[in-house]
């Protein structure tokens, strides 16, 4: 569709302001970043230390692929093989994954899709911010005085007993800091979207992506106090020996896996959930078309978020729970699966008839309806008893969490970052090399991580550093996948910040979406909105056309314009 | 364009920028609070959940272990707390009614409890270690000064000995043993001596438990009693824990009771608007509550 108007309405209070100001250059120096009190700029900096744990702990994963391609020694030695697995792991999940969306995007857009001005608590926020950075820097200090080698599950008695590992004390810090980092988010987004929305704003006329950031608040702040007072038992067992988990004086090392999981299950929702929030933005924007059910997907949010709380068990079939535990953990488990399908159902159903862009973002919100279908599914191989007993600690275990964790998680983290990339930057990326990379990551996953299914059903038990020669070939083809999935993420890097430098100038609303942050400039002003906006149906597309000569959309001509709507 | 409600009236100087009007922001602050007082109840929830757990498998621990607590301090401790939450009610009301010099009364009042409170603890605290209940293995060392013999230890002529041999019973019930060894760690000594939690109690006879006519009154430390249950340090642990995280609590307590006390004397509160004395009141009012929980679980019953 084209316009013939060249002389483009912007209405003076919709957000736009003078000429060339917003929220990066409107202050300058460093201090105006590392004191800020601005949401925008708080979610640019967690994304940046985010994506640097990413990247190191990318590498950490290479590394293990690349140890494992050979039975016996191939690059490193078991101990550090151990310390590898361990710290590529409890980074991924503890400072990547958990705050990764929420922390970053979820910081970024929330306040602009709610209309509002920022966050409640924009000085909290910024303290979760520096937590955070207490929480890494803990975490290096973990690898320099000596290393953990426990898995980043801290199981006891691995990490009550043994000598040499001191690293136990500083991870377990970092795990506590890191939660109440993700604990003082989540509250500060439930407290936003509870009091911060303006005139108009109502629960159903929110955006999907927060309804699902608001479930994972909840789940925040409901489970990660019971892993703080989990890693805080942890760290007094080992400084005193206190007895706690310590079965040789007399403690419970079962008590710490209900401890432990009671938290990290609903934490798979804190991973997945706003993911999920990602997705149904991208599938409604890039197809052009209505969100189907939206209430569905709403609740199901809630849903997922509350069934989440009493299916911990599940992770220890195996561990001597009673045979009537395992089956009330695994029956709810499978109910579990509803909400999720509910999603995937609602999901495929707006695609349906749709004029679906093949954008970037779109490509990795359809890479995670299938990655993320395939990873629920073979989670009830695993919530089955029977078949758990045989998969239990295998690869097919580590391929569902893969998946989930990352077919799910960071698949929709990246492909938010390239929805909101042209907003928070100003830029638009190479949509030709967006989508090649796209291709590498999705193709190179499913080479690295499905293969694992194979193999874990056959036998080869996870965590180990050696294995008989027939498991090779499966180890080959998984390494090789890895590496075409690095690089694929190497050239996300690349284009991504070529963009920065080159990319063209993003317009407001480059992909015809219809929720607030849309109507802002981009990159928006300081202060997101002068006045609180008009607040229309975000899923109505109809109203918006493509400009040509802006290379975006706006406000159809033919249609009265409500105020404060662009 | 539209003035909105909120520009057109004044923006008081406790107003903060992307808020609207206080009211708003004051409900914004209390809806914080709560859900933070929330995570605070789930942080000792665990801990609940643990003494349930350990007190659910094991009583004869806690019948043996609760005898040594002085439940007198305990008591008035508790109603020092209960006081000062009292008096914490009373320094909101005074915020609200604008009356400054009754509000800095009620604030120094709750805080002299705060200290009170940990000055007691204290007391109770250095007791028990003077005593050598120590938390940690450190519960198995003989006291320094102590002229009993602890039953069940092995303390040679010289003295060396630090560690206290228990006799327990061993996974498969047989009795267990461990010849203790003056070089060894206590560490790599200890466990093997104690036992898994519950078999020894398990097999122990009937005539073997702890009398309930609290004939172990006069002892000082647990040890002392030959018929006391396995693993009783665990009680301890559970104890200081629990105390200790409360405790911390009411430190905290103390910094923000003399922030508020420092911002009443300033003038900051009014009536229009007295949010973080209300907000600090809350808080004050869930670590007195947690400590309404810890006395009688862990004092008397
Ligand atoms: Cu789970």
């Amino acid at each position: 569709m084209t316009t013939i108007d060249v002389t483009k309405p912007m209405p003076p209070e919709a957000g736009r302001p003078a000429e060339g100001t917003n929220y990066l250059n409107h202050t300058t120096g460093i201090k105006s970043w590392l004191l800020t009190m601005d949401h925008k700029r708080i979610g640019v900096m967690y994304l940046v230390s985010i994506l640097t744990s990413f990247f190191l702990a990318g590498i950490f994963g290479l590394l293990i692929r690349t140890e494992l391609i050979a039975p016996g020694h191939t690059i490193m030695d078991a101990d550090a093989y151990n310390m590898m697995f361990t710290l590529h792991g409890a980074i991924m999940v503890f400072l990547v994954i958990i705050p990764s969306v929420p922390a970053s995007l979820g910081n970024f857009v929330l306040p602009i899709m709610l209309g509002a001005k920022d966050v409640a608590f924009p000085r909290l926020n910024l303290f979760s911010y520096y937590l955070w950075v207490t929480g890494a820097i803990f975490a290096v200090a973990a690898i320099i005085f000596g290393g953990v080698d426990t898995g980043w599950t801290l199981y006891v008695p691995y990490s009550t007993t043994g000598t040499e590992m001191n690293g136990i004390i500083f991870l377990s810090m970092a795990v506590f800091v890191l939660g109440f980092s993700s604990i003082f988010t989540g509250l500060n987004f439930i407290v936003t979207i509870h009091r911060l929305r303006p005139p108009g704003m109502t629960w159903f006329k929110m955006p999907l992506f927060l309804w699902a950031i608001y479930a994972t608040g909840i789940i925040q702040v409901m489970a990660t106090p019971v892993i703080g007072i989990t890693v805080l038992l942890l760290i007094v067992e080992r400084a005193f020996g206190i007895g706690i988990f310590d079965a040789s004086l007399g403690g419970d090392p079962i008590l710490f896996q209900h401890f432990f999981w009671f938290y990290s299950h609903p934490a798979v929702y804190i991973m997945i959930l706003p993911g999920m929030g990602i997705i149904s933005e991208l599938i409604s924007v890039h197809s052009h078309k209505h969100i189907f059910g939206y209430r569905f997907i709403a609740f199901s949010s809630v849903a997922i978020a509350l069934f989440g709380f009493i299916v911990w068990g599940h992770h220890m079939f195996v561990s001597s729970q009673s045979p009537l535990m395992n089956v009330l953990f695994s029956a709810i488990t499978f109910s579990v699966s509803i909400p999720s399908a509910v999603k995937i159902f609602n999901w495929l159903a707006t695609l349906y008839k749709g004029s679906i862009s093949l954008n970037t973002p779109m490509l990795y919100a359809l890479s995670f309806i299938f990655l993320f279908t395939i990873g629920g599914l073979t989670g009830l191989h695993l919530g089955t008893l029977a078949t758990d007993i045989h998969l239990h600690d295998t690869y097919f275990v580590v391929a569902h969490f893969h998946y989930v964790m990352m077919g799910g998680a960071i698949i929709a983290l990246i492909g938010g970052i390239h929805h909101w990339w042209p907003k928070i930057t100003g830029r638009m990326y190479s949509e030709f090399w967006g989508r090649i990379a796209c291709g590498l990551v999705f193709v190179g996953f499913n080479v690295t991580f499905f293969i694992q299914f194979v193999m874990g059903s056959k036998g080869m038990p996870r965590r180990y550093w050696d294995y008989t020669d027939k498991y090779m070939i499966y180890h080959v083809i998984s390494t090789v996948g890895s590496y075409i999935m690095a690089l694929g993420f190497f050239i996300t890097a690349a284009y991504l910040i070529h963009s920065l430098f080159r990319g063209r100038k993003a317009p407001a609303n480059p992909w015809g979406g219809r929720s607030l942050e849309w109507q802002c400039s981009s990159p928006p002003p300081a202060e997101n909105f002068p006045e609180p906006p008009h607040v229309g149906d975000c899923y109505d597309f109809s109203v918006l056309e493509w400009d040509e000569e802006e290379q975006g959309y706006h406000w159809r001509h033919d249609i009265p314009h409500p105020v404060g709507e662009a | 364009m539209t003035v909105s409600p909120a520009h057109a009236h004044e923006h008081p100087d406790f107003l903060r920028h992307h808020f609207n009007t206080p009211k708003q922001q004051f409900e914004a602050g209390k809806l914080g609070m709560w859900l933070f007082l929330a995570t605070e109840v789930l942080l000792f929830g665990g801990l609940f959940v643990g003494y349930s757990v350990w007190r659910g498998n094991h009583p004869e621990m806690f019948k043996a272990g609760s005898i040594f607590l002085n439940t007198n301090l305990g008591a008035v401790n508790t109603a020092v707390l209960i006081l000062s939450s009292i008096t914490m009610a009373a320094a909101v009301t005074m915020a609200q009614r604008n009356k400054r010099g009754a509000l800095m009364l009620f604030l120094s009042l709750t805080l002299a409890g705060a200290v009170t409170f940990l000055v007691i603890k204290y007391f109770e605290y250095t007791h028990k270690f003077h005593l050598g209940i120590y938390p940690g293995l450190k519960f198995y060392e003989k006291p320094a000064g102590d002229s009993h013999t602890l039953s069940g230890s092995l303390v040679n002529d010289a003295g060396g000995v630090d560690l206290v041999l228990v006799k327990g019973t061993g996974p498969l019930g047989q009795d267990v043993t461990v010849a203790d060894t003056p070089e060894a760690e206590p560490t790599t000594v200890a466990p093997a001596a104690i036992g898994p939690a519950g078999l020894a109690q398990d097999a122990l006879e009937p005539g073997d438990r702890p009398a309930d006519d609290g004939h172990a009154e006069h002892l000082t430390h647990p040890l002392q009693d030959p018929h006391r249950p396995a693993n009783v340090h665990m009680f301890f642990n559970i104890y200081y824990l629990m105390t200790g995280l409360h405790g911390v609590h009411v430190a905290a307590g103390i910094g923000v009771l003399t922030w508020l006390l420092i911002g009443a004397a300033k003038g900051r509160f009014s009536s229009a608007y007295f949010t973080p004395v209300d907000l600090g009141g809350l808080y004050w009012h869930v670590v007195d509550l947690i400590w309404i929980f810890l006395f009688p679980l862990f004092y008397l019953i």
